[in-house]
């Protein structure tokens, strides 16, 4: 009672209590950052209005009036600047996914090569970071593109790899597979006989655990994998073509060409992102305790299955986390392109778009806010990937 | 007759001599040939190292182009074209500035070395004013003496300034603002104050979630646009404030990591001794936070130095700048001089990262000595 009185008594200034204290700071940060937003609104009006810039997106239905090497969805010079900014996202993604599979494959090779007990294999798999990890990405790319890409012969001298492939100074030209009607039914043949033989393995394993049994189930397996496809490919007749790509005049014709941007792009950023992703791996695989590999060999597992079963998914979950915001990365990193020419959605949109409308303000937000969706997307991904796996853990 | 000997265990005799484990074929036979898998790797990378190594060394320097001063001299040659980075060196070193004034540059280039030397090598003293010093007094005496108009100095305006010194510019001024910024915005993260941690949150996040590229195109067309009419910043200084914003945000990240490594014990210490938010994060929680992250830190300046390069999209010719601009002049075309370019370039790039590498490791094992008991 008589501590209530006391404090009652005492009147403490604003500023001295703790609680007033933080609402008068909130309200003060928020009280600047209106009146700075405030400030830089007005600028931008006075400064669009002097220079007769119309604000807004309309700007998006206007006729493109410009060509795009590489489209991935329809587009032609009449497309508006809308279609030409998906067509921009398109480009980004594929060139995005393709590095991403290239970068995991030989970041995967050269971070257990790093481990090896081979001094020659774990040396160069050193060499090999240490060199690509301390050089701009920007720098390997030009290198790429204009001293390796450009440096190659002409379309009648490409070097030739049997008669179906081709690489010249225009790119890379490979066999193309195209469909015929009906091709959808072979398509259907392939992914029903992989989801039957996946069937079919789930199975065993819950025959097994229940009986101690496995039913051997493999030659099904590669019977619905290979067969079924192959009896639906044999009862539609086929309906595939092959387009080959053939030297006609100056230049080849036919088949699928690889753009050189796209080749140069993928080739830098999946040798430069392949030797973050070997370091990711060597920290995930020595992560693992040395007593987990010992214990799987006491308990008589063989290599593979200590590996597959003891080593590996406890590794992956120290490898997952990093690896994801190093595919982000490379998203990030893909808007280099611009620099060569490919045309991916900075160098689309906020390159060529942006110099012909001058709409600076809503071209760079619109790009801004499909990186960070695209970044959002992954990173809620990722914390419902460490959920699952933090509910492993408790159980 | 004889008697038959009773003879010793027959495997005493007959076992197989071990593998000798010493000398050179020991090690030759225990680290590249102890099974036939390693045999066929070894020999592999070998055959694979014959046929990339050599070439690559006679390209660069056997069969390379040593003397001349034009394009001429590169172009019966199929080596790389040295004349191309010696005739071009001042402007790789100092990019456009001016001749008379480049004794500045070189002022601030041998401050800078002594500083960073004075800092790595253990056994000099003072670490902390020199590194005081480095983070205040050296970028007022850089700037002064680099842009001049003080002190009678001819002013040289940035759009001169260009090469090794715009690279080392920008990540100097990277570096040294995005510390602070990064500090106050990993505390506003994790402030108890609703508004600061949202607004830290977006911050962060924001200038994460983009591509750097993104960010130095709004420093070049759309911040002019934020400002009023009158006021016209300087090119340079725009993609100045995009870099520092954006190196601030990853800095914070780095520093987070450390604030949250700390026990809390520590917090709970410091209230325990009566000291407020501010004495407490200054003198507990920051000094120990930064110094568990210091390897950390010093990475994150490696990707923030190169990613300096990206500079040259906006129309500045830094290192990599200068090199693109050399190899695509007229004057010098031609396969081999960019790829001498880019050579030069590169190893320029490399020595600087990879020394920060090493540094950053050692600083790793130097603090975690402390640890190890």
């Amino acid at each position: 009672m008589a501590i209530t009185v006391l404090q009652m008594s005492k009147h403490r200034a604003a500023w001295r209590d703790t609680h007033w204290r933080s609402i008068i700071l909130q309200a003060l940060v928020l009280l600047a950052l209106a009146v700075l937003a405030a400030w830089m609104i007005g600028n931008v009006t006075t400064a669009l209005s002097h220079r007769h810039v119309a604000s807004g997106f309309a700007f998006l239905d206007h006729t493109a009036g410009f060509g795009i090497a590489q489209t991935l969805i329809d587009y032609t010079e009449e497309s508006s600047y809308g279609r030409a900014m998906w067509v921009g996202l398109a480009n980004t993604v594929l060139v995005s996914v393709i590095s991403i599979v290239l970068s995991t494959v030989i970041g995967f090779i050269v971070g257990i090569g790093r481990l090896s007990s081979n001094w020659l294999v774990a040396k160069l798999c050193t060499a090999y970071v240490e060199l690509l990890r301390n050089m701009p990405l920007l720098l390997q790319l030009l290198f790429w593109y204009f001293g390796v890409l450009a440096a190659l012969p002409g379309p009648r001298e490409s070097l030739t790899l049997g008669s179906g492939i081709a690489l010249n100074n225009r790119g890379l030209f490979i066999p193309l597979l195209v469909q015929q009607s009906g091709s959808w039914l072979v398509w259907l043949g392939i992914f029903a006989g992989i989801a039957i033989a996946w069937g079919l393995y789930r199975w065993a394993g819950k025959r097994q655990h229940d009986t101690g049994h496995r039913p051997t189930v493999w030659w099904a397996m590669l019977l619905a994998i290979f067969a079924l496809p192959a009896a639906v490919l044999y009862a539609t007749g086929v309906p595939f073509t092959v387009s080959w790509p053939e030297l006609t005049g100056f230049n080849y014709s036919g088949g699928l060409q690889v753009i050189p941007e796209l080749a140069g792009l993928t080739l830098a950023l999946s040798i430069y992102t392949a030797a973050y992703i070997a370091e990711i791996v060597r920290a995930g695989l020595l992560s693992v305790a040395r007593g987990q590999h010992e214990a799987a060999q006491a308990l008589g597992l063989r290599h593979t299955h200590s590996l597959r079963l003891v080593l590996v998914p406890q590794a992956l979950r120290v490898i997952i986390p990093p690896l994801a915001s190093e595919y982000l990365s490379l998203t990030k990193n893909s808007s280099l392109a611009i620099v060569i020419g490919y045309p991916d959605l900075v160098s689309v949109f906020a390159g060529t778009v942006l110099n012909q409308t001058g709409q600076a303000i809503e071209i760079l937000s619109m790009v801004m806010a499909i990186y960070l969706t695209l970044s959002l997307i992954v990173s809620l991904l990722m914390n419902l990937y460490n959920r699952a796996h933090a509910g492993q853990d408790a159980r | 007759m004889t008697p038959p000997v009773t003879a010793a265990p027959p495997t005493a005799f007959h076992r197989k001599r071990p593998v000798k484990k010493i000398g050179v074929l020991g090690w030759l036979h225990a680290n590249l040939f102890s099974s036939l898998f390693n045999t066929v790797l070894t020999l592999l990378v070998l055959g694979l190292l014959v046929w990339a190594v050599p070439p690559i060394l006679d390209w660069a320097f056997i069969d390379a182009v040593w003397h001349g001063t034009t394009r001429e001299a590169c172009e019966t040659v199929g080596g790389a074209c040295w004349p191309f980075i010696f005739q071009r060196f001042g402007q790789i070193v100092y990019g456009f500035y001016d001749e008379a004034a480049r004794w500045r540059v070189d002022v601030v280039y041998v401050f800078g070395a002594v500083g960073l030397a004075w800092l790595m090598i253990p056994s000099l003293p003072r670490k902390g004013w020199v590194g005081a010093a480095l983070l205040t007094l050296y970028p007022l005496v850089s700037f002064v003496l680099l842009s001049g108009g003080w002190f009678g100095l001819p002013v040289v305006s940035t759009e001169k300034w260009g090469g090794l010194l715009l690279t080392l510019v920008v990540a100097a001024v990277g570096i040294v603002a995005s510390l602070p910024l990064g500090v106050l915005l990993a505390l506003g993260r994790r402030s108890t104050l609703p508004v600061v941690r949202i607004l830290s949150v977006v911050f962060i996040e924001v200038w994460r979630g983009v591509p750097m590229i993104t960010v130095l195109f709004m420093a070049s067309s759309m911040l002019p646009l934020f400002l009023p009419d009158g006021l016209e910043l300087d090119k340079l200084v725009r993609a100045l404030i995009a870099v520092a914003l954006f190196n601030a945000a990853y800095m914070a990240e780095v520093i987070r990591g450390g604030l949250q490594a700390l026990p809390r014990g520590q917090y709970e210490g410091a209230a325990a001794l009566g000291f407020g938010y501010w004495q407490s994060t200054a003198l507990i929680v920051l000094p120990q936070a930064l110094r568990t992250v210091l390897p950390d830190i010093v990475n994150n300046m490696i990707s923030m130095f190169k990613d300096t390069s990206l500079v040259s999209i906006i129309g500045f010719f830094d290192l990599l700048g200068v090199i693109q601009a050399g190899a695509t002049d007229v004057d010098w075309t031609g396969p081999n001089t960019a790829l001498t370019g880019y050579l030069f370039a590169g190893a320029l790039y490399w020595v600087f990262c990879f020394s920060m590498s090493r540094y950053s490791a050692s600083l790793e094992r130097q603090l975690s000595q402390g640890d190890r008991r």
